[in-house]
């Protein structure tokens, strides 16, 4: 059976989907909800991946480098957030986090 | 093409399982080991669809910078990780909905969708046939041509995240005596040496 553009999208949906289920699953741990903001991208990279193979378009591909670069520039700033925040305050607890709450 | 449809249903099974494991797993640690997975057979599924730069590049940057990042935090922070997973159960039946609903609409997109006729004719930069040029030579000719702006602009997007990576995670802590290089190079040997004539016997 032929690989085809329905397939990827099928692969790219379902993981979309994890990476929102895990970010409700796991509502009180950031390092968790990071990761699967993580998932959620590299979904939506297989999708501008597969969209631009099967339109014989490279603009696709440019764009999906450019998700992975703020991908990457997302990370680490939120990571560092949290080590300072933890630096702070002991605890990375999602419901503990809020100091500017009026 | 069976090979080819065996590769492709291997990598994305065990991709689906290994997120799944991410979103699932007790120990965090075991989290980012299945986000690494999932990263090469994503990687694998762009060398499958003939993307060999991005896969490469999801290797390097996912894998060899991000997920160790990831570790590091993990194992740095000291996190009662079984306090923060209460509450797993309470959330699952509301997260098990909202991603069926997800599911559902995404799957109603998938089956109903078409393209324009007109799509293949309006490529912004119609792929090289790839039997004479790679694709990351394609990559390349219009990364650095057309859209060399926003090559740079995505440079600059990484440098203001290092600084502000570095900016947020240094810290003074005034108890400890740090060196001073300044000071150092001003010392002059007749600011603080002094030569005095000491008489025999009597000391100073």
């Amino acid at each position: 059976m032929e690989i085809g553009l329905g397939h990827y999208l099928t692969v790219a949906a379902i993981l979309f989907t994890l990476g929102v289920f895990g970010i409700f699953l796991n509502r009180k741990n950031v390092i968790t909800i990071l990761m699967s903001i993580e998932l959620m991208l590299l979904a939506v990279n297989i999708n501008f991946v597969a969209f631009s193979v099967y339109l014989h378009d490279l603009v696709g591909q440019v764009f999906a480098m450019f998700v992975l670069t703020v991908a990457a520039a997302e990370s680490a700033i939120g990571l560092a957030i949290l080590v300072v925040y933890h630096r702070n305050r002991g605890t990375i607890a999602v419901e503990d986090i809020n100091m500017m709450k009026g | 093409m069976i090979v080819e449809s065996f590769v492709f249903y291997t990598f994305s099974t065990v991709l689906l399982l290994a997120g799944v494991m991410v979103i699932s797993s007790r120990n965090p640690v075991h989290s980012v080991l299945f986000l690494v997975l999932a990263f090469f057979l994503g990687a694998g599924l762009f060398v499958l669809l003939g993307a060999e730069f991005l896969a490469m590049t999801l290797i390097i940057v996912y894998v060899g910078a991000v997920a160790v990042l990831f570790l590091f935090v993990v194992m740095m922070l000291d996190i009662n990780f079984a306090e923060l997973r209460q509450g797993f159960l309470r959330y699952l039946p509301v997260g098990a909905l909202i991603g069926v609903v997800l599911v559902a609409e995404l799957v109603m997109v998938a089956t109903r969708w078409g393209l324009s006729p007109m799509v293949p004719a309006k490529a912004g930069s119609p792929m090289p046939p790839t039997d004479q040029v790679t694709n990351s030579h394609a990559l390349g000719h219009i990364i650095y041509t057309d859209y060399v702006y926003l090559f740079q602009a995505s440079g600059l997007v990484l440098l203001i995240a290092m600084i502000g990576a570095i900016v947020l995670t240094q810290r003074h802590r005034p108890q400890v005596r740090r060196q001073n290089i300044s000071d150092q190079i001003n010392r002059r040997a007749e600011d603080v040496v002094q030569v005095r004539q000491v008489p025999t016997r009597g000391g100073i």
